[in-house]
């Protein structure tokens, strides 16, 4: 009796010491951002968010600041959601309502296997295949016609034309959160009673005033949690992003241009920065920063999706 | 399809419900073919990638790839040596294999206490969802935190923090599949074993690790597919190696890491190899992904 009860303590015990050490993990990771951080946040303050500089060279008057990383991040997501959402949408409509039967697991499957190619993939994917596609059919065949367009023009004229940009970078990354959303949102519509959609039917409601009457709304905080989840993931991946978009850290004019995002940036030049130097803290207040943007995006995405995916 | 039409309503009210049931039905269309559409560019992605990879793959896969180490571009000299990718695929392996070695253990106990402990627990909620967020994380984060932890202490890039940030990848994979999976397992199992005088570490370990095998095996399954092709936190904590090398306390050579460097060389000879080691990391991937699904399937 005494020995079974001493197993009982030591078994729970060890559980909940690797809840905490997951709690821990978590912690450690926000501090030895933020010691990481400090040095650069000493010197610059605040300033470092909204400063666009960044210069590397190696003497005293080196220079840096998160806006560029920044906005390339958050830009090169935010038109990542722009054009996956839809797609994803269209998937998950036509797995839940439309699919025959037979061909559902397949499908399902062959876009959940889109989900698990690794991103590096992406990224040689994106530099061979999507890179040249862009340059060729789109920038070429219709840059000027967009940039001739009245008030929003100035977004698609540039000087580059190498196929590495904002824009390409920003199409990889929908690619890539696709299943992702895809996903979410067709596990979520399955969760819709079937009684709700055989009423609409039995209205004489099509399919779609079914979808945008019954199920859109029943799901809906699910359906922006699932693409907040793709927002945090477009958010914080690194290497398709790295191969495709650039790396020039300076303010992009247009979705054309070459730009970077805070995890390339780190990627690209933090193993070659002197540990204890300025540019490597500076790398750490970037990781901070995203950290934080992402650690936002994923908590409102779990807090909405925990409310019905759990029910 | 007229559902608006009322009886008794005059013949000018049916052309307007004709026209609107033709304008509902016409909608209907648009977006029935829109998402035939969707579905098939998902699909089409898919099989640019696997085709791109299988085309440029299989034209430089041979032995020599897979037993050779790095070797310097040949500048197309047709008598140099050409290089391969053994130190890559040895060095992938045994840091994939100790991340998760170390990672499952804790994603199990985590996921044990989630479902057998913790239910509606404040600690529990804030373990689900601190775990579920590191699921999501950018995995470069997990890299700048083992650089700080390890890396610095050690002064050097090693295999050891490669492993352990690959590791801190595993242990929300494993934690939400056993959570999920114990949850699944009816209360009567449990309330049986314990009416046979067992404690509950016993039920725990004997009985419903036993009834959630299949769906740990998958979490497990995923978790190692998952951490196979990642590129970024190794970047940052193992960095890579040109040769073959077991040394844990130095940098170590894994398969992503090796692509990363070799396609982004401009030697149209070492881009051949990357491709041939995309092949090799993303069939390992797939394959790994379908037989955790088949795992999975076997038991429902």
């Amino acid at each position: 009796m005494k020995a079974s009860s001493f197993g009982d303590k030591l078994f729970e015990g060890l559980c909940r010491g690797a809840g905490i050490l997951v709690l821990l993990t978590l912690g450690g990771i926000i501090v030895t951002l933020f010691i990481g951080a400090l040095p650069a946040l000493k010197q610059y303050g605040v300033a470092f968010i909204w400063s666009d500089a960044w210069n590397p060279v190696e003497d005293h008057r080196e220079e840096y600041g998160a806006l560029v990383a920044m906005f390339g991040t958050i830009v090169s997501a935010i038109l990542a959601i722009i054009f996956a959402v839809p797609i994803a949408f269209g998937i998950a409509f036509f797995l839940t309502e439309l699919c025959p039967p037979s061909l559902k697991r397949a499908i399902g499957t062959a876009i959940e296997l889109l989900a698990a190619v690794p991103s590096i993939i992406y990224g040689m994917w994106g530099l061979f295949v999507v890179v040249p596609f862009v340059q060729a059919n789109i920038q070429l065949a219709f840059g000027e016609q967009l940039a001739a367009l009245p008030l929003v023009g100035f977004i698609f004229e540039t000087s580059n034309f190498a196929g590495t940009s904002l824009f390409t970078a920003a199409l990889v990354l929908a690619i890539m959160i696709l299943p992702f959303i895809a996903a979410t949102m067709r596990d979520v519509f399955e969760q819709v009673p079937p009684v709700y959609k055989e009423s609409a039917y039995g209205l004489g409601a099509t399919r779609w005033e079914v979808v945008s009457g019954v199920v859109l709304p029943y799901t809906r905080i699910s359906v922006v949690g699932g693409i907040m989840l793709g927002l945090g993931r477009a958010l914080g991946e690194t290497m398709a992003v790295t191969f495709v978009i650039g790396n020039a850290n300076r303010m992009p004019g247009s979705v054309f241009d070459a730009s970077t995002t805070i995890a390339s940036v780190v990627a690209m030049e933090f193993p070659e920065s002197l540990a204890g130097s300025l540019k490597q803290s500076s790398l750490f207040a970037l990781g901070f920063l995203l950290f934080v943007i992402s650690f936002v995006v994923l908590a409102v995405s779990r807090w909405l999706l925990r409310s019905r995916l759990k029910a | 399809m007229s559902a608006t039409t009322l009886p008794g309503s005059h013949a000018k009210d049916a052309d307007v419900a004709r026209a609107l049931g033709r304008r509902r039905k016409t909608m209907d269309a648009l977006v029935k073919w829109f998402c035939v559409a969707a579905t098939a560019i998902g699909l089409f992605f898919l099989a640019s990638i696997m085709l791109t990879l299988l085309w440029r793959g299989l034209a430089a896969l041979d032995l020599n790839v897979l037993t050779r180490e790095f070797q310097p571009t040949t500048y197309g000299d047709p008598d140099a040596p050409r290089g391969g990718l053994a130190h890559a695929i040895l060095g992938s392996l045994v840091q994939t294999a100790i991340g998760t070695a170390i990672g499952t253990p804790i994603g199990l106990l985590v996921g044990t206490y989630l479902a057998e402990y913790a239910r509606g627990s404040q600690l529990g909620n804030a373990v689900r969802f601190v775990s579920d967020v590191l699921l999501s994380a950018p995995s470069i984060l997990i890299g700048l935190f083992i650089y700080q932890l390890v890396v610095l202490p050690m002064g050097g890039f090693s295999g050891i923090a490669g492993s352990l940030a690959l590791a801190i990848i595993v242990i929300p994979v494993v934690v939400r599949t056993t959570e999920d999976m114990l949850q699944l397992i009816p209360n009567t199992l449990r309330e049986a074993v314990i009416g046979l005088g067992a404690p509950k570490w016993k039920m725990i370990t004997l009985v419903c690790y036993k009834a959630a095998l299949s769906g740990i095996v998958t979490g497990v399954l995923l978790a190692v597919a998952r951490i196979a092709g990642e590129t970024a936190p190794l970047l940052l904590t193992s960095f890579g190696n040109n040769v073959v090398n077991f040394d844990l306390t130095r940098a170590v050579a894994s398969l992503p890491i090796a692509i990363y460097q070799q396609a982004n060389s401009g030697f149209p000879d070492l881009i051949e190899i990357a491709w041939a080691g995309a092949l090799i990391v993303t069939l390992g991937v797939l394959a790994i992904n379908i037989i955790a699904r088949v795992v999975l399937r076997s038991r429902h």
